[in-house]
């Protein structure tokens, strides 16, 4: 349990990592709405370069992104038999009377893990890039205009900074309260499903307890330091909007424009 | 019987690869009804080494046998488990059931005894500690007082009826009078029921009036284990190493400097008196 890290993060100096938050959220954006733009498999070619364009500048290794991909393989393995047995076509390449394995089926297939693969690299080219805390920055700042409407865009930031900052003080309190009540004879290990999920229990309550007694404690912490909102707030670290952003966003709107102009030709 | 420790060395892993080491080849043996006090910078590897003497961290090189149950067998853990009770910094945060009775009896409970002996044992353990039977029982832990708190969580040990008993740091965030009661519970449990106590203390002076052995660790490694008396006149070396001697040693100290021939031997507020009587250390 004391491995787990939260995000994916790998520091780097690359250009990619030093985009603003927001100018690679909106990238991500643009390209999530390219894969799904496009409707057959060869057109998939545009999305790919375009990520493999963003990994190479980035210099993260291939290894970050094939991890990312591991928890979806079996929704990939299934997403792709599914399909593979119950896409309708008339290309037949093999008939066994129950089932026909058509040209279509093998197509689509193919088209739908591919896209699904493209598209969870892609979102992992953010998180692996961007450091949670910039994440938070970048989508506070994007959604304050959403305060017209009373969407608390800085309280929602502020509760995603908190619940990151408080991942590894909880993983090491429930190390804790693990240890104390093993030392008490406590079985985490043996018995069925229904008698380990019971011998959580003296774990969940006082970590619980725990959680609700930091939560106070930081109000208070926070509250002693004049906390009161977003309101007139200013930052230490101020996102700036700098020429390669520009130049990024326009690189991703040509790779748009491109995937349009084909769809529309062909 | 006792706890013997041999080449223990020990080191965590991060990422699957391991870190460098813990502690560096432990050796010794830690007699039964002793109290044995530990003392040592953070991160000395305290902490790191009494979790070893019940198996939550079982070592890669040299052994832990407590009573002739060896810890590097799994199958001895559990054993251990009932005969090293472990006090960790903070209990009172471990305290989770309905009432002060059912956390208290959650460890006989796993030791699998009957009713009518948990029942003896959580009756027992809750008067040790000074929590009436009578008047806690049904309440809720969440509900007492930082110190009750605190007593309930280390009767919830004490009902297991441990032959030894480690706690680190158990008086950390109390105030005088709790120290106290804390103190004088384990200098009975030594007594009365001949409880080995190994503790876990930054307080030399708390170190020095009840310990029988001290180990002092040092980066992971034995720097000293032997009695109070002769720990503590190695003033310098202990802080040298970011240590010290308890308050009536820092005083023997001075007087030596100022030409009154006083051994600096003596640590304990009792040998000090003893000496000015008498007019000679007591030994």
């Amino acid at each position: 349990m004391r491995d787990i890290t939260l995000g994916q993060y790998v520091a780097g100096n690359s250009v990619i990592h030093k985009l603003d938050p927001r100018t690679k959220i909106a990238m991500m954006i643009l390209y999530i709405a390219m894969t799904f733009l496009v409707k057959d498999i060869w057109f998939l070619a545009i999305p790919f370069v375009y990520l493999v364009i963003e990994l190479v500048l980035s210099g993260i290794s291939l290894k970050y992104i094939l991890n990312s991909l591991k928890p979806i393989r079996f929704l990939l393995i299934l997403m792709f038999l599914l399909n593979l047995f119950f896409t309708k076509g008339e290309n037949v390449w093999l008939d066994l009377g129950f089932w026909k394995l058509t040209d279509e089926a093998v197509l689509q297939s193919f088209f739908l893990s591919i896209r699904i693969v493209l598209l969870v690299a892609g979102a992992s080219m953010l998180t692996l890039t961007t450091s949670p805390i910039a994440l938070t920055d970048g989508l506070e700042k994007l959604l304050t205009p959403l305060k017209i409407f009373h969407f608390p865009a800085h309280e929602l930031a502020m509760m995603m900074t908190i619940a990151l900052r408080f991942v590894p003080t909880l993983m090491d309190e429930s190390e804790k309260i693990r240890n104390a009540q093993m030392s008490r004879g406590a079985d985490f290990e043996s018995g069925n499903i229904f008698k380990r999920v019971k011998s959580m229990i003296p774990i969940l309550i006082p970590l619980f307890v725990s959680s609700f007694r930091k939560a106070d404690d930081l109000a208070i912490a926070m509250e002693s330091r004049c906390y009161h909102g977003g309101d007139g707030r200013t930052r230490m670290h101020q996102l700036k909007f700098r020429k390669e952003d520009l130049f990024a966003i326009l690189i991703t709107l040509l790779f748009v424009a491109a995937l349009i102009v084909i769809l529309v030709l062909f | 019987m006792s706890i013997v420790i041999n080449h223990l060395t020990f080191a965590y892993t991060q990422g699957g690869k391991p870190l460098a080491p813990t502690l560096k080849g432990l050796t010794f043996t830690i007699e039964e009804g002793s109290f044995l006090g530990i003392i040592g910078h953070t991160g000395s590897g305290k902490s790191t080494f009494v979790k070893h003497l019940n198996g939550l961290l079982s070592c890669e090189k040299g052994t832990v046998i407590v009573d002739g149950h060896d810890l590097s067998q799994k199958s001895e853990r559990r054993t251990v488990r009932s005969l090293v009770g472990m006090v960790f910094q903070y209990p009172e945060y471990q305290l989770f059931a309905e009432t002060v009775y059912e956390d208290v009896a959650f460890g006989p409970r796993n030791m699998k005894l009957d009713e009518a002996e948990i029942k003896t044992r959580v009756t027992n353990a809750m008067t040790m500690v000074g929590l009436d039977p009578e008047r806690f029982s049904t309440r809720s832990p969440f509900e007492l007082s930082g110190g009750e708190r605190r007593r309930a969580a280390i009767a919830g040990v004490l009902a297991m009826q441990p032959k030894y008993l480690v706690l680190d740091e158990p008086m950390a965030g109390l105030d005088p009078l709790g120290r106290k009661e804390i103190l004088s519970l384990l200098e009975k449990l030594r007594s009365e029921s001949g409880c080995t106590i190994i503790m876990i203390s930054h307080s030399m002076d708390d170190i020095a009036n009840h310990a029988t052995k001290v180990l002092v660790l040092e980066q992971g490694s034995v720097f000293l284990y032997d009695t109070p008396q002769i720990v503590f006149s190695n003033a310098e070396e202990l802080q040298r190493i970011g240590l010290s001697v308890p308050s009536i040693t820092k005083i023997c100290i001075e007087m030596n400097r100022r030409g009154v021939a006083i051994p600096t031997s003596i640590c304990t507020e009792d040998a000090f008196l003893h000496w000015f009587r008498e007019g000679k250390a007591h030994a």
